[in-house]
């Protein structure tokens, strides 16, 4: 094979969480050097909204640390064990699960979405959206942000299939 | 003296390897670039940057929790 690596990524996830994955490995990937394209598709298509609005929920996830983004070394420390049940009584918990992480993310030097998208825009990281799943939930091209391309499985398997590196996410 | 300097201080993965790409972008083959981290993870990575670009990881050290890296654009 001749030419740059490739790296071709299936992104299936969206919320705040698993935005991160497909957005750091495809923009390092291109910094290293690697031609890359991300295949959006189901609820991966709302990471490619022009009006992102991502949540994370920890309800049913047990891997997640529940810890305060603010306070004394002591306070940040403690994992805040909420009961499934308790989690999906109380109304805004979602909201307030997610305004937490991104505070975090902030104290981190944690890139945010936004930026890791346009740094993958700007290294011509090349984004596709599934057009079926476009439909199947009643989306419209303008909806999504400029510069996307809109394809089904077999656009994906044109670079996929000569790819060095495929990652569902 | 290096011909360029990034302060990717504060910043955590993968934007320290973002920002060098985008800066040795505007330098010429056989220029340097020194950065600054504070990111652990750099360590690994700087070399790993290095290794799969071709360009020339020159100095890797560490002192009172900040790593510093010189990197040397490939001609």
């Amino acid at each position: 094979m001749s030419g740059p690596k490739k790296l071709a990524i299936i992104a299936t996830k969206g919320t705040l969480d698993w935005a991160y994955p497909p957005f750091i490995l495809a923009s390092t990937a291109a910094a290293l050097g690697y031609e890359t394209q991300i295949f959006f598709t189901f609820y991966g298509l709302q990471l490619v909204k022009k009006n992102l609005d991502l949540k994370v929920s920890p309800l049913g996830n047990p891997g997640m640390p529940m810890k305060m983004p603010f306070g004394p070394k002591w306070f940040k420390g403690i994992n805040w064990n909420i009961p499934n049940a308790v989690q999906s009584l109380v109304p805004g918990y979602e909201t307030l699960a997610t305004a937490l992480m991104k505070q975090t993310i902030k104290n981190n030097g944690v890139a945010t979405i936004p930026e890791l998208r346009d740094l993958c825009r700007e290294a011509d990281v090349k984004l596709i959206a599934c057009q079926m799943t476009v439909d199947l939930f009643g989306f419209s091209h303008s909806d999504f942000i400029d510069g996307l391309e809109y394809a089904g499985a077999a656009t994906f398997f044109e670079f996929a299939g000569e790819s060095d590196i495929c990652l569902y996410i | 003296m290096a011909d360029k300097e990034l302060d990717a201080r504060g910043l955590n993965c993968p934007l320290p390897i973002l920002r060098t790409k985008k800066m040795l972008n505007e330098l010429t083959g056989g220029q340097t670039l020194r950065i600054i981290a504070t990111d652990p993870g750099a360590v690994k990575d700087f070399q790993a940057f290095a290794k799969q670009t071709g360009n020339d990881l020159l100095e890797s050290g560490e002192a009172n929790g900040e790593y510093t890296f010189v990197i040397k654009k490939k001609a």
